[in-house]
Protein backbone atom coordinates (compact mmCIF):
# COMPACT_ATOMS: atom_id res chain seq x y z
CA UNK A 1 0.00 0.00 0.00
CA UNK A 2 1.28 2.98 -1.12
CA UNK A 3 1.61 5.79 1.64
CA UNK A 4 -0.58 7.94 -0.72
CA UNK A 5 -3.56 5.51 -0.58
CA UNK A 6 -2.82 5.32 3.52
CA UNK A 7 -3.71 8.80 3.97
CA UNK A 8 -6.49 8.42 1.63
CA UNK A 9 -7.67 5.62 3.96
CA UNK A 10 -6.94 8.07 7.48
CA UNK A 11 -9.36 10.28 6.05
CA UNK A 12 -12.60 7.69 6.61
CA UNK A 13 -11.12 7.58 10.08
CA UNK A 14 -13.63 10.18 11.14
CA UNK A 15 -16.60 8.71 9.46
CA UNK A 16 -15.93 5.21 10.69
CA UNK A 17 -15.60 6.78 14.54
CA UNK A 18 -18.82 8.73 13.62
CA UNK A 19 -20.92 6.02 12.24
CA UNK A 20 -19.36 3.42 15.55
CA UNK A 21 -20.79 6.12 17.86
CA UNK A 22 -24.16 6.63 16.10
CA UNK A 23 -24.54 3.55 15.97
CA UNK A 24 -23.79 3.01 20.06
CA UNK A 25 -26.25 6.46 20.67
CA UNK A 26 -29.28 4.85 17.87
CA UNK A 27 -29.56 1.81 20.23
CA UNK A 28 -28.80 3.79 23.00
CA UNK A 29 -31.92 5.58 22.11
CA UNK A 30 -34.24 2.18 21.58
CA UNK A 31 -33.77 1.81 25.80
CA UNK A 32 -35.08 3.30 28.53
CA UNK A 33 -32.13 3.42 31.38
CA UNK A 34 -34.79 4.34 34.03
CA UNK A 35 -36.05 0.54 33.69
CA UNK A 36 -34.29 -1.57 35.82
CA UNK A 37 -34.09 -5.10 35.20
CA UNK A 38 -35.85 -7.19 38.51
CA UNK A 39 -33.82 -9.37 40.71
CA UNK A 40 -36.74 -11.33 41.12
CA UNK A 41 -37.23 -12.61 37.71
CA UNK A 42 -37.93 -16.68 38.01
CA UNK A 43 -37.43 -16.38 41.92
CA UNK A 44 -39.91 -17.03 44.25
CA UNK A 45 -42.19 -13.89 45.83
CA UNK A 46 -40.18 -12.47 48.75
CA UNK A 47 -41.98 -14.00 51.72
CA UNK A 48 -44.36 -10.96 53.47
CA UNK A 49 -47.68 -11.05 54.67
CA UNK A 50 -49.77 -7.11 54.56
CA UNK A 51 -52.35 -6.02 56.47
CA UNK A 52 -55.83 -4.93 54.54
CA UNK A 53 -56.84 -1.71 54.09
CA UNK A 54 -59.14 -1.76 57.27
CA UNK A 55 -59.13 -3.83 60.41
CA UNK A 56 -60.54 -7.13 59.39
CA UNK A 57 -60.12 -6.40 55.94
CA UNK A 58 -58.25 -9.55 54.30
CA UNK A 59 -54.89 -8.22 53.05
CA UNK A 60 -52.18 -9.55 51.03
CA UNK A 61 -49.43 -12.76 51.30
CA UNK A 62 -46.81 -14.43 49.55
CA UNK A 63 -49.03 -17.80 50.00
CA UNK A 64 -51.93 -16.05 48.05
CA UNK A 65 -49.74 -15.58 44.90
CA UNK A 66 -49.71 -19.48 44.40
CA UNK A 67 -51.97 -21.67 42.39
CA UNK A 68 -52.07 -19.99 39.65
CA UNK A 69 -51.13 -17.11 37.29
CA UNK A 70 -51.77 -13.46 38.84
CA UNK A 71 -50.70 -9.96 38.88
CA UNK A 72 -49.21 -7.97 41.76
CA UNK A 73 -49.99 -4.47 41.31
CA UNK A 74 -47.92 -1.63 43.29
CA UNK A 75 -49.89 1.50 43.27
CA UNK A 76 -50.93 4.33 45.80
CA UNK A 77 -53.48 6.76 45.83
CA UNK A 78 -51.45 9.69 45.49
CA UNK A 79 -49.64 8.41 42.50
CA UNK A 80 -50.67 10.14 39.73
CA UNK A 81 -49.58 7.36 36.47
CA UNK A 82 -51.84 4.82 39.11
CA UNK A 83 -54.85 6.51 38.08
CA UNK A 84 -53.80 6.24 34.16
CA UNK A 85 -53.12 2.58 34.31
CA UNK A 86 -56.51 2.00 36.44
CA UNK A 87 -58.82 1.89 33.97
CA UNK A 88 -56.73 -1.04 31.90
CA UNK A 89 -56.33 -2.64 35.28
CA UNK A 90 -60.50 -3.08 35.46
CA UNK A 91 -60.65 -4.19 32.27
CA UNK A 92 -57.75 -6.96 33.07
CA UNK A 93 -59.84 -8.06 35.68
CA UNK A 94 -63.89 -7.58 34.24
CA UNK A 95 -63.51 -8.33 30.85
CA UNK A 96 -60.15 -10.68 30.61
CA UNK A 97 -60.93 -12.60 34.47
CA UNK A 98 -57.13 -11.61 35.44
CA UNK A 99 -56.46 -12.52 38.99
CA UNK A 100 -54.84 -8.74 40.19
CA UNK A 101 -53.32 -8.74 44.12
CA UNK A 102 -52.83 -5.10 45.21
CA UNK A 103 -49.72 -3.86 47.27
CA UNK A 104 -50.84 -0.58 48.29
CA UNK A 105 -47.67 1.53 48.95
CA UNK A 106 -47.34 3.98 51.26
CA UNK A 107 -50.58 5.20 51.43
CA UNK A 108 -52.96 6.40 54.09
CA UNK A 109 -56.11 3.77 53.88
CA UNK A 110 -58.53 6.26 53.82
CA UNK A 111 -56.99 7.83 50.53
CA UNK A 112 -57.12 4.40 49.36
CA UNK A 113 -60.42 3.38 49.63
CA UNK A 114 -61.50 7.08 48.57
CA UNK A 115 -59.40 5.85 45.28
CA UNK A 116 -61.02 2.54 44.90
CA UNK A 117 -64.13 4.09 45.31
CA UNK A 118 -63.55 6.74 42.30
CA UNK A 119 -62.17 4.56 40.32
CA UNK A 120 -63.47 1.17 40.44
CA UNK A 121 -61.87 -1.78 42.59
CA UNK A 122 -60.24 -4.48 40.27
CA UNK A 123 -57.84 -6.07 43.20
CA UNK A 124 -58.97 -9.44 44.19
CA UNK A 125 -56.95 -8.43 47.68
CA UNK A 126 -54.84 -5.27 48.95
CA UNK A 127 -51.91 -5.41 50.98
CA UNK A 128 -51.27 -2.03 52.93
CA UNK A 129 -47.49 -1.57 52.77
CA UNK A 130 -47.46 1.42 54.85
CA UNK A 131 -43.61 1.73 55.37
CA UNK A 132 -42.70 0.40 51.61
CA UNK A 133 -40.82 -1.98 53.29
CA UNK A 134 -42.15 -5.09 51.34
CA UNK A 135 -41.77 -3.22 48.15
CA UNK A 136 -38.04 -2.75 49.15
CA UNK A 137 -38.43 -6.60 49.22
CA UNK A 138 -39.95 -6.48 45.92
CA UNK A 139 -37.27 -4.49 44.61
CA UNK A 140 -39.54 -1.19 43.92
CA UNK A 141 -38.00 1.48 42.90
CA UNK A 142 -41.15 3.82 41.70
CA UNK A 143 -44.69 3.31 41.65
CA UNK A 144 -46.69 1.80 39.60
CA UNK A 145 -45.41 -1.58 39.25
CA UNK A 146 -46.57 -4.61 37.97
CA UNK A 147 -45.65 -8.05 38.82
CA UNK A 148 -46.46 -11.23 36.32
CA UNK A 149 -46.49 -14.01 39.33
CA UNK A 150 -46.63 -17.67 37.53
CA UNK A 151 -48.26 -21.00 39.11
CA UNK A 152 -45.08 -21.81 41.74
CA UNK A 153 -45.65 -18.15 42.72
CA UNK A 154 -42.12 -17.32 40.68
CA UNK A 155 -42.45 -13.79 39.45
CA UNK A 156 -41.41 -14.35 35.95
CA UNK A 157 -42.14 -10.50 34.66
CA UNK A 158 -41.64 -7.41 35.86
CA UNK A 159 -43.41 -3.70 34.34
CA UNK A 160 -42.47 -0.77 35.69
CA UNK A 161 -44.52 2.57 35.57
CA UNK A 162 -48.30 2.60 34.49
CA UNK A 163 -49.69 -0.26 31.79
CA UNK A 164 -50.21 0.97 28.35
CA UNK A 165 -52.88 -0.85 26.28
CA UNK A 166 -49.69 -2.41 24.25
CA UNK A 167 -48.02 -3.68 27.15
CA UNK A 168 -51.05 -5.48 28.15
CA UNK A 169 -51.95 -6.83 24.07
CA UNK A 170 -48.10 -7.49 23.47
CA UNK A 171 -46.53 -8.53 26.78
CA UNK A 172 -48.96 -9.20 29.68
CA UNK A 173 -51.44 -11.43 28.33
CA UNK A 174 -49.72 -13.43 26.07
CA UNK A 175 -47.31 -14.14 28.91
CA UNK A 176 -50.65 -15.04 31.03
CA UNK A 177 -51.96 -17.38 28.59
CA UNK A 178 -48.47 -19.42 28.07
CA UNK A 179 -47.91 -19.70 31.92
CA UNK A 180 -51.60 -20.70 32.35
CA UNK A 181 -50.93 -23.76 30.17
CA UNK B 1 -32.24 23.18 52.46
CA UNK B 2 -29.32 23.46 50.00
CA UNK B 3 -30.43 26.55 48.46
CA UNK B 4 -30.40 28.43 51.99
CA UNK B 5 -27.04 26.55 52.48
CA UNK B 6 -25.64 28.04 48.83
CA UNK B 7 -26.79 31.44 49.23
CA UNK B 8 -25.12 31.62 52.73
CA UNK B 9 -21.91 30.30 50.50
CA UNK B 10 -22.59 33.40 48.32
CA UNK B 11 -22.59 35.65 51.23
CA UNK B 12 -19.54 34.27 52.08
CA UNK B 13 -17.57 34.31 49.53
CA UNK B 14 -18.83 37.90 48.66
CA UNK B 15 -17.32 39.04 52.03
CA UNK B 16 -13.52 37.60 50.83
CA UNK B 17 -12.77 40.32 48.70
CA UNK B 18 -13.89 43.35 51.05
CA UNK B 19 -11.66 41.69 53.88
CA UNK B 20 -9.01 41.71 50.96
CA UNK B 21 -9.39 45.38 50.08
CA UNK B 22 -9.61 46.55 53.55
CA UNK B 23 -5.90 45.61 53.80
CA UNK B 24 -4.30 45.88 50.28
CA UNK B 25 -1.38 47.78 50.55
CA UNK B 26 -0.76 50.57 49.26
CA UNK B 27 -4.83 51.57 49.39
CA UNK B 28 -4.41 52.74 53.34
CA UNK B 29 -1.38 54.61 54.81
CA UNK B 30 0.78 51.77 56.39
CA UNK B 31 -0.38 52.71 60.11
CA UNK B 32 -3.49 51.96 59.36
CA UNK B 33 -3.66 49.37 57.07
CA UNK B 34 -1.50 47.68 59.90
CA UNK B 35 -4.41 48.54 62.42
CA UNK B 36 -7.00 46.85 60.07
CA UNK B 37 -4.65 43.57 59.23
CA UNK B 38 -5.53 40.56 61.65
CA UNK B 39 -4.89 37.25 61.00
CA UNK B 40 -7.03 36.23 63.74
CA UNK B 41 -10.18 37.46 62.01
CA UNK B 42 -8.68 36.67 58.60
CA UNK B 43 -8.37 33.13 59.58
CA UNK B 44 -11.63 33.02 61.62
CA UNK B 45 -13.58 34.26 58.51
CA UNK B 46 -12.00 31.90 56.46
CA UNK B 47 -12.83 28.83 57.92
CA UNK B 48 -16.39 30.07 58.33
CA UNK B 49 -16.72 30.19 54.69
CA UNK B 50 -15.09 26.81 54.61
CA UNK B 51 -17.69 25.62 57.32
CA UNK B 52 -20.38 27.34 55.20
CA UNK B 53 -19.71 25.70 52.13
CA UNK B 54 -19.67 21.76 53.08
CA UNK B 55 -22.26 19.84 51.07
CA UNK B 56 -25.58 20.01 51.93
CA UNK B 57 -26.81 17.04 53.98
CA UNK B 58 -29.73 14.64 52.95
CA UNK B 59 -29.65 12.98 55.74
CA UNK B 60 -31.96 14.23 58.57
CA UNK B 61 -31.17 14.45 62.43
CA UNK B 62 -34.05 11.36 62.67
CA UNK B 63 -32.48 9.29 60.58
CA UNK B 64 -29.02 9.47 62.82
CA UNK B 65 -27.83 6.37 65.21
CA UNK B 66 -27.17 7.05 68.22
CA UNK B 67 -23.61 5.46 68.00
CA UNK B 68 -21.07 7.49 66.42
CA UNK B 69 -18.95 4.79 65.15
CA UNK B 70 -22.13 2.82 63.88
CA UNK B 71 -23.55 5.64 62.47
CA UNK B 72 -20.05 6.66 60.83
CA UNK B 73 -20.67 2.96 59.49
CA UNK B 74 -24.11 3.54 58.28
CA UNK B 75 -23.31 6.81 56.17
CA UNK B 76 -20.18 4.80 54.71
CA UNK B 77 -22.37 2.61 53.32
CA UNK B 78 -25.47 4.59 52.09
CA UNK B 79 -22.32 6.80 49.92
CA UNK B 80 -21.66 3.32 48.35
CA UNK B 81 -25.54 2.55 47.43
CA UNK B 82 -27.13 4.50 44.32
CA UNK B 83 -30.45 6.24 44.88
CA UNK B 84 -32.78 3.92 42.38
CA UNK B 85 -34.56 7.46 42.00
CA UNK B 86 -32.68 9.93 41.28
CA UNK B 87 -29.74 7.89 39.80
CA UNK B 88 -26.90 9.92 39.76
CA UNK B 89 -27.00 10.46 43.51
CA UNK B 90 -26.06 8.18 46.33
CA UNK B 91 -28.72 7.22 48.84
CA UNK B 92 -26.99 9.26 51.38
CA UNK B 93 -27.22 12.80 48.94
CA UNK B 94 -30.34 11.83 47.97
CA UNK B 95 -33.69 13.44 49.07
CA UNK B 96 -36.11 11.39 47.62
CA UNK B 97 -38.28 9.39 49.36
CA UNK B 98 -37.07 5.68 48.52
CA UNK B 99 -33.61 6.70 49.15
CA UNK B 100 -34.95 7.80 52.60
CA UNK B 101 -35.95 4.62 53.36
CA UNK B 102 -32.49 2.68 52.07
CA UNK B 103 -31.29 4.87 54.68
CA UNK B 104 -33.30 3.90 57.36
CA UNK B 105 -32.67 -0.16 56.06
CA UNK B 106 -29.01 0.34 56.32
CA UNK B 107 -29.15 1.71 60.00
CA UNK B 108 -31.88 -1.42 61.26
CA UNK B 109 -29.39 -3.98 59.53
CA UNK B 110 -26.88 -2.28 60.70
CA UNK B 111 -28.20 -2.14 64.46
CA UNK B 112 -29.07 -6.06 63.94
CA UNK B 113 -25.56 -6.98 63.65
CA UNK B 114 -24.81 -7.34 60.16
CA UNK B 115 -21.41 -6.19 58.74
CA UNK B 116 -20.96 -3.84 56.01
CA UNK B 117 -20.73 -5.89 53.46
CA UNK B 118 -24.06 -8.01 54.17
CA UNK B 119 -25.98 -4.49 54.15
CA UNK B 120 -24.82 -4.40 51.11
CA UNK B 121 -25.60 -7.83 49.73
CA UNK B 122 -28.89 -7.51 51.10
CA UNK B 123 -29.97 -4.40 49.10
CA UNK B 124 -27.91 -5.76 46.17
CA UNK B 125 -30.22 -9.27 46.19
CA UNK B 126 -33.34 -6.69 46.16
CA UNK B 127 -32.20 -4.00 43.69
CA UNK B 128 -29.17 -5.72 41.50
CA UNK B 129 -25.95 -4.17 40.43
CA UNK B 130 -27.12 -1.18 39.55
CA UNK B 131 -27.84 -0.12 43.29
CA UNK B 132 -23.70 -0.31 44.04
CA UNK B 133 -21.92 2.79 42.62
CA UNK B 134 -18.75 0.78 42.48
CA UNK B 135 -20.42 -2.23 40.25
CA UNK B 136 -18.58 -5.83 40.63
CA UNK B 137 -16.35 -6.85 37.73
CA UNK B 138 -18.72 -8.88 35.95
CA UNK B 139 -19.21 -9.97 31.87
CA UNK B 140 -21.40 -7.42 31.41
CA UNK B 141 -19.30 -4.89 33.52
CA UNK B 142 -16.23 -5.98 31.99
CA UNK B 143 -16.24 -2.91 29.56
CA UNK B 144 -17.13 -0.25 31.51
CA UNK B 145 -14.24 -1.42 33.88
CA UNK B 146 -11.81 -2.49 30.94
CA UNK B 147 -12.80 0.36 28.55
CA UNK B 148 -10.33 3.25 29.34
CA UNK B 149 -7.44 0.60 29.69
CA UNK B 150 -8.30 -0.29 26.08
CA UNK B 151 -8.85 2.94 24.83
CA UNK B 152 -5.41 3.87 26.38
CA UNK B 153 -3.37 1.23 24.64
CA UNK B 154 -5.14 1.51 21.59
CA UNK B 155 -4.19 5.38 21.70
CA UNK B 156 -0.58 4.54 22.78
CA UNK B 157 -0.53 1.83 20.14
CA UNK B 158 -1.73 4.71 17.55
CA UNK B 159 0.71 7.48 18.66
CA UNK B 160 3.68 4.69 18.21
CA UNK B 161 3.15 4.11 15.06
CA UNK B 162 2.80 7.60 14.11
CA UNK B 163 6.22 8.37 15.77
CA UNK B 164 8.08 5.46 14.36
CA UNK B 165 6.51 6.53 10.25
CA UNK B 166 7.43 10.41 10.86
CA UNK B 167 11.07 9.67 11.92
CA UNK B 168 11.61 7.21 9.12
CA UNK B 169 9.95 9.97 6.92
CA UNK B 170 12.51 12.39 8.01
CA UNK B 171 15.17 10.24 7.67
CA UNK B 172 14.43 8.96 3.79
CA UNK B 173 12.67 12.30 2.70
CA UNK B 174 15.73 14.11 -0.01
CA UNK B 175 16.66 17.71 1.13
CA UNK B 176 14.72 19.89 -1.09
CA UNK B 177 17.12 21.79 -3.22
CA UNK B 178 17.13 25.56 -3.95
CA UNK B 179 15.97 27.37 -6.69
CA UNK B 180 18.78 29.61 -8.41
CA UNK B 181 17.20 32.59 -7.07
CA UNK B 182 16.99 31.30 -3.23
CA UNK B 183 20.78 30.46 -4.17
CA UNK B 184 21.79 33.69 -4.31
CA UNK B 185 19.46 35.60 -1.75
CA UNK B 186 21.44 32.98 0.37
CA UNK B 187 24.84 33.57 -0.49
CA UNK B 188 23.82 37.42 -0.01
CA UNK B 189 22.56 36.79 3.41
CA UNK B 190 25.49 34.98 4.43
CA UNK B 191 28.35 37.81 2.98
CA UNK B 192 25.92 40.34 4.53
CA UNK B 193 28.06 41.32 7.26
CA UNK B 194 26.71 44.78 8.16
CA UNK B 195 24.68 44.25 11.60
CA UNK B 196 20.66 45.71 11.28
CA UNK B 197 19.90 45.64 7.96
CA UNK B 198 17.71 42.75 7.36
CA UNK B 199 17.29 42.85 3.58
Amino acid sequence: MSAVTRHRLLLLLPLAVFLILGGYFALGLTRDPSKLPSMLIDKPAPSFALPGLSEGEKGLSNADLLGKVQLVNVFASWCAPCRVEHPLLMRLAKEQGVTIHAINYKDKPDAAQAFLAQMGNPYTSIGADKDGRVAIDFGVYGVPETYVIDKQGRVRYRHVGPLMPFDVEETILPMIRELSK
Amino acid sequence: MRAFTRSLRRRAGASVPLAYGAWAPGRQSPAYAASRFRPSAWIASTLLAAFLSLPALAVLPNEKLADPAMEARAREISKELRCLVCQNQSIDDSNADLARDLRVLVRERLVAGDSNEQVIAYVHDRYGDFVLLRPPVTGYTALLWGGPFVLLALAGFGTALYMRQRRRDVETMPAPTLTAEEEVRLAALLNDDKPGDGR
